[in-house]
């Protein structure tokens, strides 16, 4: 690369990435600049940094339990839909990766439509399945109905990692007197332990952006901090201070993890196929 | 990797079909089912054929809302592959540089979408927001609120801001793998930094591209949270794309035939993109 980027002048490219990750962080940084502002600075003067910092937009979210439920609530259902998908995604995924049988491939293609499917095409028919079930409301409902697009998700990255483990593994662990469970808990679940991190941080992660099925399904018992943050919105009389300070706090779960799942960040949008 | 025929590995993904069948086959019955019958309430519903079909078939607002989100999808395709290949050409391979490009670049990938639209929504505003006080301050005059052009360009903005990372960071991967001895072997040929390109780079990040041009294609076909929050679809109808549109017609008016009907349409052709993207998958896996 040294000698392809030589010929093309002194090594500026840095620039490229510089300015592209400027343009990335400026709209953050003004949300971050706004949720440390009165509401009186924002609306009356234009500074581009808090000239009267203050935390009492964070102060109101933690202190209003209509507010800090609602990070409760995604919370409860994020972690529900992780905890569900990958754990029946892996025995699925080692059958892909392992195996083949009749309509794999079929069954293969049907789950990755899943994971294509417009949840505007779901939202109303969850609504009813969900209420005749009388779980509208309740975190379940909304980890399950995550599930449509988490399960596929999870299967196809765990499959991209399972399919690198050699097969010679499995053999010689049979061979070696190994029952089929004791090898996949001991041998096989440590040896592809970073995908499934990787296969666990996007059912997180997809679960917590989703908006539109989570506030179909709930009303307040169970209502993502992201459908509190729209209602305030339309409300009269705007908080931006408040408003910034709930968008800054949604950011928060994905930058702390995301230093540890950086070289996979790929593979995981990629459904685990790069 | 040679796989073994066996039946038996039917029983493993068993749970995982049970679950996806209770939350998508069910679901899409119901739709099914709305999208071949007519109710007047009371529960009562008489067969209506294809009737709802050939309506939503023959109304302008289904195709005025397909050839938007087709426009928009162009647009923003057009925009971010270019860019993304260029910013993922010009990363660093080692040192520090590294993983702190990574991580910035993945901060906007992991944001809740609506949160996305907050921020543009307030980003733009000409009042309180960074970019429309700019703007007005430099005399232009913006307002995504009701200008078309205004609001189109924000959403674009937008679009561009939260998803280009995606396509650096998976041409990235496909860069990273080409061996040095490529570069060596171009370097002793004299190979100009456009052959490296042409020759070495491009046909390495073919797979990668061609996955991040269609995951590109199918999540800005189905937009829905970020131009909802920044502009409800409007000004007018300007930017309500297809799924606006349909969670218009289903929960908004409760016009469950038509929503059915349309629904049906729009997860056909999800359908057919989903089986071109899983035949170029198979048949790149198949190369490897």
């Amino acid at each position: 690369m040294t000698t392809a980027t030589q010929t093309s002048g002194r090594n500026l490219s840095w620039i490229v990435p510089t300015l592209y990750i400027l343009f990335l962080l400026l709209p953050i940084y003004w949300l971050v600049n706004m949720s440390f502002k009165t509401n009186t600075e924002i609306t009356g003067t234009f500074s581009l940094y808090p000239h009267e910092p203050t935390l009492r937009n964070y102060a109101v979210i933690f202190t209003d339990p209509s507010w800090y439920k609602g990070y409760i609530n995604s919370i409860i259902y994020v972690v529900l839909n992780t905890v569900i998908s990958v754990s029946v995604a892996l025995p699925a995924a080692y059958a892909f990766s392992r195996y083949r049988f009749l309509g794999d491939k079929h069954l293969f293609f049907w789950l990755l439509t899943n994971r294509m499917a417009p949840p505007a095409v779901f939202a109303l028919p969850f609504f009813q399945l969900y209420s005749a079930f009388g779980l509208i409301d309740t975190h379940i409902a909304v980890a399950l109905a995550h599930c449509l697009f988490n399960v596929p998700l999870a299967v196809w990255i765990l499959e991209g990692f399972m399919s690198g483990v050699p097969k010679e593994i499995d053999e010689t662990a049979y061979i070696d007197g190994y029952s089929f469970p004791r090898f996949f808990l001991r041998i096989y679940i440590p040896l592809i332990a970073s995908g499934i991190g990787v296969a666990a941080f996007f059912c997180f992660m997809f679960s917590w952006v989703e908006l539109l099925i989570a506030r179909t399904l709930t009303t307040t018992d169970a209502k993502p901090i992201a459908a509190i943050m729209t209602r305030t919105v339309s409300a009269s009389g705007m908080d931006w201070g408040v408003l910034a300070a709930a968008g800054v706090l949604t950011i928060i779960p994905g930058a702390i993890v995301i230093y540890f799942v950086r070289n996979y960040i790929a593979k995981g949008f990629a459904l685990g196929r790069v | 990797m040679e796989k073994t025929w066996n039946n038996k590995a039917w029983f493993m993904v068993l749970p995982v079909l049970v679950l996806v069948a209770f939350s998508a086959v069910i679901p899409l019955m119901t739709v099914v089912n709305y999208s071949v019958q007519d109710t007047f309430g009371n529960n009562e519903f008489f067969w209506a054929g294809t009737d709802w079909f050939t309506d939503v078939l023959e109304s302008d607002r289904f195709w005025d809302a397909l050839t938007r989100n087709l426009i928009f999808s162009a647009i923003i395709l057009a925009i971010e592959i270019p860019l993304g290949i260029l910013i993922a050409l010009n990363m660093p391979k080692k040192g520090l540089g590294v993983p702190f490009c990574l991580v910035f670049m993945s901060l906007p990938l992991l944001i809740p979408w609506n949160v996305v639209g907050t921020i543009w929504q307030v980003f733009g505003r000409v009042d309180i927001g960074l970019l429309g006080y700019t703007l007005a301050a430099l005399g232009i005059p913006y307002n995504y609120v009701n200008n078309v052009f205004d609001a189109w360009i924000t959403l674009i903005v937008m679009d561009i801001w939260h998803w280009t990372s995606l396509v650096v960071l998976l041409c990235y991967a496909g860069l990273v793998s080409i061996p040095d001895a490529y570069y060596q072997a171009a370097s002793i040929d004299g190979a100009s930094r456009w052959a490296v390109f042409r020759y070495i780079q491009l046909p390495k990040m073919k797979r990668v591209l061609l996955i991040a041009f269609l995951l590109r294609f199918m999540d800005s076909f189905m937009i829905y949270t970020e131009p909802f929050v920044v502009t409800g679809g409007g000004p007018g109808n300007a930017t309500t794309f297809l799924s606006i549109d349909l969670v218009k017609t289903a929960i908004g008016q409760f016009d469950l035939g038509p929503a059915a009907a349309l629904s049906i349409i729009y997860f056909l052709i999800i359908l057919l993109l989903s089986w071109i993207f899983y035949t170029v998958m198979t048949n790149s896996d198949a190369e490897n």
